[in-house]
């Protein structure tokens, strides 16, 4: 299916790591605007697929299509001006950890901007606004609590004010407080950058609260069972894991 | 072996009465479940009960007790009745067995014979070997481009790696040359003394030291030292997935973190080797001087004399592929370290070894090299 407001397309993906396959037979769409969830049990390869899809892991098998252009297949140039779109949380916010905030929200902006050295500054201070972390500019990633770590993670994800944004587990750590200050900072975000956003999670509050479509992985089967709306999953889809999942193992009324 | 606090009592219609009494604690140890399995085969019991109004004290041991004896009932098709039991033990013994166990088999690494592992061990070592050089190849062409004034890396990485591996390396460089400079000046004294020909030590430590040793002292000492070092920084940058980070950004690792380092032990190494000469050199008058009545003005000029040219470029040359070397083998155990905190040990180890044997082949080639220039 190829519709025109289709962003990234993943046709028939397989994933392995040598013999073992972690998922196979994959095939959904992420449309534009959607805050698309990829979740599933633990194990069962959410991280693995979203290395699949910023550049960080090669299929084994299937394609995956930003737009019209094949990702794996295009050459190392095409590969980077894609991935200079993406915007990216990592679990742990994966900051440089030799780096000061600044540092780190800076060297994107040095990367690929030419904006001189004030300029930058300026935009550093508006980032780690945005995110709640002003005035830590000169704090190293060890001398800041780990929800920070994150939120700082996230300002250096939008430094380049990318369309797509990836999240690898951003709840994790968190506190419910937290967590849902961390969901409005993502839907207000995706609001205002008009970006697309992708999700590995397996936090319920979070996956009914934001998500718009989403994806359902197996552990057991290997395979996707499930795409939609997580709500209407909910409501809808009889299968026995997915309904496991949602309703958090009670029993389906 | 009788524990009075196990009393078994089996009815003709097959049904085993278990009492437990008393204490069942860690520290007063239990009884052998082989008893109750021993009693059930004898009399063909085909259920199991139990009587616990007596039971004071339980923990674990109890737990494992019985779950020992109920494994047996599985096995043999018998009833277990759990219903004389304490709540608290029978909701445990039933938890310890919901979830089954786990049935996929691990596969035992077979390791095969010692021929086998010889052979294994070996393709291993070429294997890493021919890393090394892919890994050569992948850092000339950053280097190239920093020539070329093109490269992206910190300017800031780069005055504090030249800081680290430059001007805080000299207290341990200066003594340990000193260290070899005196024992090689001790060991050939010794010798030259036969021959009333001690003033020679001064040649023996000066050409030993200019040529060969300061170099490679260095070479070892900074393995330890630096080679370590990168390995342990950027293996803990890839278990913290900051590599990841910058791929991800389109930002080569090679050249942001590999680069860096190099350059600054292509800059240091040499100034360090030259450091050691001088120190080594120092090392041996003191030796000489001191106890072995060699005037110390005599020592130097002996070695304005003898050491030569060639001799301090060789040297420095050696110095300077060392330090690439080490750079190279550092970064690469760095970045072909696992996601675990072990793994970054591994991959210090592997940097500091790794390192050592590229310097010992390389001074072999090199010195070959020299006797077939005539240099």
């Amino acid at each position: 299916m190829n519709r025109p407001d289709a962003v990234i397309e993943i046709s028939d993906l397989t994933m392995a790591y040598g013999d073992f396959v972690v998922m196979k037979d994959l095939n959904f769409t992420i449309n534009r605007g959607d805050i698309f969830i990829i979740m599933g049990g633990s194990g069962c390869g959410k991280s693995t697929l979203l290395k699949h899809l910023i550049g960080l892991k090669r299929p084994a098998k299937g394609i995956i299509k930003y737009g019209e252009q094949d990702f794996w297949n295009s050459d190392r140039e095409q590969m980077e001006t894609m991935m200079r779109e993406f915007g990216i949380l990592y679990q742990s916010g994966a900051l440089w950890s030799s780096m000061t905030l600044s540092e780190n929200v800076a060297l994107p902006l040095q990367q690929y901007t030419s904006l001189n050295t004030k300029q930058i500054e300026e935009l550093v201070a508006l980032k780690l606004s945005l995110v709640g972390l002003a005035g830590f500019q000169s704090y190293y990633p060890s001398e800041i609590s780990g929800g920070m770590r994150k939120r700082a993670g996230l300002a250096r994800a939008i430094a380049l004010d990318p369309t797509l944004l990836f999240f690898d587990e951003p709840s994790a750590g968190l506190d419910p407080v937290s967590a849902h200050r961390l969901d409005e900072l993502i839907l207000q975000l995706q609001n205002s950058l008009n970006a697309t956003v992708v999700i590995v999670t397996h936090e319920l509050a979070s996956i009914f609260a934001i998500g718009s479509n989403s994806v359902f992985l197996d552990a057991e089967t290997r395979t996707m069972l499930a795409m939609g709306n997580p709500r209407d999953m909910l409501e809808s889809n009889n299968n026995k894991t997915i309904q496991n999942f949602l309703r958090r193992g009670e029993v389906a009324p | 072996m009788n524990d009075d606090r196990v009393k078994l009592h089996s009815s003709n219609e097959g049904k085993l009465l278990v009492s437990l009494q008393g204490d069942w604690l860690l520290e007063t140890g239990r009884p052998e479940p082989q008893s109750v399995c021993d009693k059930i085969t004898a009399d063909k019991c085909h259920i199991i009960s139990f009587d616990t109004n007596q039971l004071e004290n339980w923990d674990s041991c109890i737990l494992t007790y019985l779950l020992a004896i109920k494994d047996y009932t599985q096995t043999l098709g018998i009833t277990f009745d759990p219903n004389g039991l304490p709540d608290g033990i029978r909701e445990l013994v039933d938890l310890a067995r919901a979830v089954p166990p786990h049935k996929q088999d691990k596969e035992k690494e077979d390791r095969g014979s010692l021929l086998v592992r010889i052979g294994d061990d070996t393709l291993a070592l070429f294997k890493s070997a021919h890393q090394l050089f892919a890994f050569v190849g992948e850092a000339s062409f950053p280097l190239a481009r920093f020539i070329l004034r093109k490269s992206k890396f910190r300017a800031s990485d780069l005055g504090l790696f030249l800081q680290e591996t430059g001007a805080y390396a000299v207290p341990i460089v200066s003594l340990i040359s000193f260290l070899v400079g005196v024992i090689l000046a001790f060991v050939g004294i010794m010798q030259l003394e036969l021959f009333g020909a001690q003033v020679y030590v001064a040649d023996l430590v000066g050409i030993a030291m200019v040529r060969v040793m300061g170099a490679v002292m260095t070479g070892i000492i900074m393995a330890g030292r630096t080679g370590a070092a990168f390995a342990a920084q950027i293996g803990t940058m890839q278990v913290n997935e900051e590599i990841d980070a910058l791929q991800t950004l389109a930002i080569s690792p090679v050249e942001f973190l590999v680069l860096p380092r190099l350059i600054s032990l292509i800059l240091m190494m040499p100034l360090l080797t030259l450091f050691a000469d001088l120190m080594g050199i120092v090392g041996g008058a003191v030796i000489a001087s001191g106890f072995y009545d060699v005037n110390a003005i005599v020592y130097f000029n002996r070695v304005i004399e003898a050491v030569g040219l060639n001799d301090l470029f060789v040297g420095l040359f050696m110095g300077f592929v060392f330090g690439i070397l080490i750079a190279l083998c550092g970064c690469l155990r760095g970045l072909q370290c696992g996601r675990d905190a072990s793994a970054v040990g591994d991959a210090t180890t592997s940097a500091v070894v790794t390192s050592i044997v590229a310097i010992i082949i390389a001074t072999a080639l090199i010195i070959i090299m020299c006797a077939a220039l005539g240099i």
